[in-house]
């Protein structure tokens, strides 16, 4: 209960923490900008990181469903599923979540036990959210083969149309 | 216990600046972020120099043992050949104004595609070896010597530009990354650096007159077809014109409208037009690809393959040439078709409306107009009979196609075609920082339409796709229109990935479904034999109701 009431009070700065780190895993000269520029058009992949984020910070403290969570989770992770990066690397950021947790929350867990019982609950908690990013970053893999073969298919589709063959039924 | 590697660990992330500069920082060639090396047939099929059979992450390129001589020799060239470049080269303050704004900057969040960056990779080779500086001072004043990694580096990045032009506009020089690009690729060409995609098509096109290789038997077959298609969901038959000499216009369209859907859908509507204005015209079998991939590998190339287009406008008598909805085919034609023939075409007369009268000033030079301005043009004087009711199912955003937008200023004849085709309150602009000139690239445009590189073209392409969603989103966009057929064939696929509720359509297909002929049989789909709204079964539903 503790830990819930300290999460409300500090949402916004585990929140903030959090974020820089994810940026911080790009290049110095990329995540200075990610952290700079602030319009959603001009710097989309900051955009729906923090949207993405923004969602589980607040599905952890307030509860989500695993449905909500996974579309928080596809916001972030439908940019690294693309990106140079191997799945590791792509998913690492939900452990984050843990750190930015315990450097925000260090002095409280340090003078009270019962609230590092409450932490190791939440830990848990987060994964169970990175378990989900498992599962949605290997739907973005398989949309990726997905959307190779479509294009071949309709690179050639108005021939197959004009042979008379149903594309869908390939 | 063993050692094992912590999230951050893992994700690389360091909180210390970088120990090293962007010089040291190689490319990691990982499958879905580079396209493949040119098969040597296709080499061979267009004499192109040092065909081999390579292979992108091999760690020998196999590269002729003069290579470094031949890049230098041909550095030397073009900087006596295009005096931009060499201005391009001297005259960067590296303000940085371009460095944001770059779509492969924005989606892959690799620093090197910055423009700013990007351009350095070639700029400290000249400097290097072209300058007095940098061969006296070398890496201290960011010159740097020729090696391997520099021109794998080259092959990587120059290879995640679209040659759009974005950064152009924001660097207060107006240094043009597109030629940089352009002149780059040239260069590895000349050791045998080709990408296959590009290369298949180019030498297609090359030997049987359309990237796509098909012959002229297939090219009149399926645009037949297509025609037959109209006839059967309009009731109006469209017979096309082949070949047929003392036509008044020559028609060129890329080939990907008579293949791809959704471009096959924009044809049958240039069909239907030109059937509805009786308008004197005929398609080239030879002349049968208004795209010109040879222009992404080369000028020399990107001459070789346009040259039919004149060629057959002087063979067939035309008065002057009409273009389909296409981006690179625009450019090329408007501003590089000339200078590759030598003058204007003295062959051709300065293209003028059969049926409104309008003189397209625009094009006395090369003689050649596009679709959207002749058939804004018709509209504008009432010529046609359209009924936007039956593109009522449509919701629309317009994609500014880099080429047509920034390239050529055509911004307001496809919006004044969308406003007249479409029912009021259909049409949805997306925000202004990704429209009109400052609209974001495809993100596969250039020749790397490629499958294999299927990751590099989504995050190319985000920052667009990003903007459709939230039209999507706000309006209930579910078509986003464009006047280009690389966008029409990449287009989809981005917004598969990233926004799947819409559709891609090209503004000549939403003409057709709007045109109203005398004799047309009752109209109950639209070109794509999707149910219209309010018409027709639904139509009869109501009444039962």
């Amino acid at each position: 209960m503790k830990l819930t009431q300290l999460l409300t009070q500090k949402k916004s700065a585990i929140f903030e923490r959090w974020l820089d780190m994810i940026f911080s895993t790009y290049p110095p000269e990329t995540s200075a900008f990610l952290k700079k520029e602030k319009d959603r058009f001009n710097n989309p992949m900051a955009y729906r990181i923090y949207e993405g984020a923004k969602g589980l910070v607040n599905g952890l403290v307030l509860g989500a469903t695993a449905e909500e969570v996974s579309g928080y989770l596809d916001e972030i992770i439908r940019i690294k599923a693309m990106q140079d990066v191997a799945p590791s690397q792509a998913l690492a950021f939900i452990f984050f979540l843990k750190t930015a947790v315990r450097e925000e929350l260090h002095p409280e867990i340090q003078s009270d036990a019962a609230l590092s019982a409450e932490v190791v609950e939440l830990e848990s908690q987060i994964d169970g959210i990175a378990l989900l990013g498992f599962d949605v970053y290997q739907k973005r893999r398989e949309k990726l083969c997905e959307i190779r073969v479509d294009e071949v298919k309709r690179s050639v589709s108005g021939l197959l149309r004009k042979a008379g063959v149903n594309l869908n039924n390939l | 216990m063993a050692k094992l590697p912590t999230p951050a660990e893992l994700a690389k992330v360091s909180y210390s600046p970088p120990a090293k500069g962007w010089m040291e920082i190689k490319p990691d060639f990982r499958p879905g972020q580079y396209v493949n090396a040119a098969d040597p047939k296709w080499m061979e099929w267009i004499d192109y120099p040092y065909p081999r059979k390579w292979s992108v992450p091999d760690e020998d390129w196999q590269l002729p043992s003069n290579w470094k001589e031949i890049i230098l020799e041909g550095m030397e060239d073009r900087l006596n050949r295009f005096r931009s470049l060499k201005i391009f080269f001297d005259i960067c303050v590296r303000c940085g104004a371009c460095a944001d704004k770059c779509h492969f900057f924005l989606g892959t969040g690799d620093p090197k595609n910055m423009p700013v960056l990007r351009a350095e990779l070639l700029r400290s080779v000249y400097k290097r070896y072209f300058t007095r500086i940098g061969k006296a001072l070398g890496d201290l004043v960011g010159a740097r010597d020729l090696d391997e990694s520099v021109i794998k580096e080259w092959f990587y990045y120059l290879h995640q530009c679209t040659i759009c032009r974005r950064c152009s506009l924001f660097c207060p020089y107006g240094i043009d990354m597109a030629e940089m690009t352009l002149l780059g690729r040239e260069m590895l060409a000349s050791i045998g650096l080709n990408i296959d995609w590009a290369l298949a098509s180019v030498a297609q096109c090359y030997d049987k007159g359309s990237h796509i290789g098909a012959t002229p038997q297939a090219f009149k077959d399926m645009i037949d077809f297509l025609a037959e298609e109209n006839e059967r969901i309009t009731g109006i038959s469209t017979p096309v014109s082949y070949n047929r000499k003392g036509a008044e216009i020559l028609f060129v369209t890329p080939s990907g409208d008579y293949f791809a859907d959704p471009g096959t859908f924009t044809l049958m509507g240039y069909l239907l037009l030109f059937k509805y204005l009786d308008l004197d015209y005929t398609f080239s079998t030879y002349a049968a690809e208004g795209g010109n991939f040879g222009w992404f590998v080369s000028h020399e190339m990107g001459k070789r393959l346009n040259t039919k287009i004149y060629e057959e406008a002087k063979r067939l008598k035309v008065k002057w040439i009409l273009g389909g909805e296409c981006g690179h085919m625009w450019r090329v034609c408007n501003q590089y078709m000339t200078t590759w023939w030598g003058e204007s075409p003295t062959f051709l007369e300065e293209p003028v409306s059969p049926i409104t009268g309008t003189k397209f000033e625009n094009a006395k030079v090369h003689k050649m107009v596009h679709i959207s301005e002749f058939t804004a043009d018709l509209i504008k004087h009432g010529k046609l009979k359209l009924d936007p009711q039956r593109n009522a199912h449509i919701k629309l955003t317009f994609h500014d196609s880099c080429n047509t937008a920034r390239g050529m200023g055509i911004f307001e004849e496809p919006r004044y075609i969308i406003n007249n085709v479409l029912p009021e309150g259909h049409f949805f602009e997306m925000p202004p920082n990704t429209i009109r000139e400052k609209t974001f690239c495809c993100g596969s445009s250039s020749g790397i339409n490629a499958n294999e590189n299927m990751e590099a073209r989504m995050q190319g392409g985000f920052p667009r796709a990003n903007a459709v969603r939230y039209v999507h989103e706000k309006y209930g966009v579910n078509h986003l229109g464009c006047i280009c057929a690389l966008d029409r064939a990449t287009l989809p696929t981005l917004l598969q990935y990233w926004v799947p509720e819409v559709d891609v359509t090209g503004i000549t297909e939403l003409v057709g479904n709007a045109l109203v002929f005398e004799d047309e049989i009752e109209r109950t789909t639209d070109l794509r034999d999707r149910d219209l709204v309010g018409f027709g079964e639904e139509e009869g539903a109501e009444e039962e109701e």
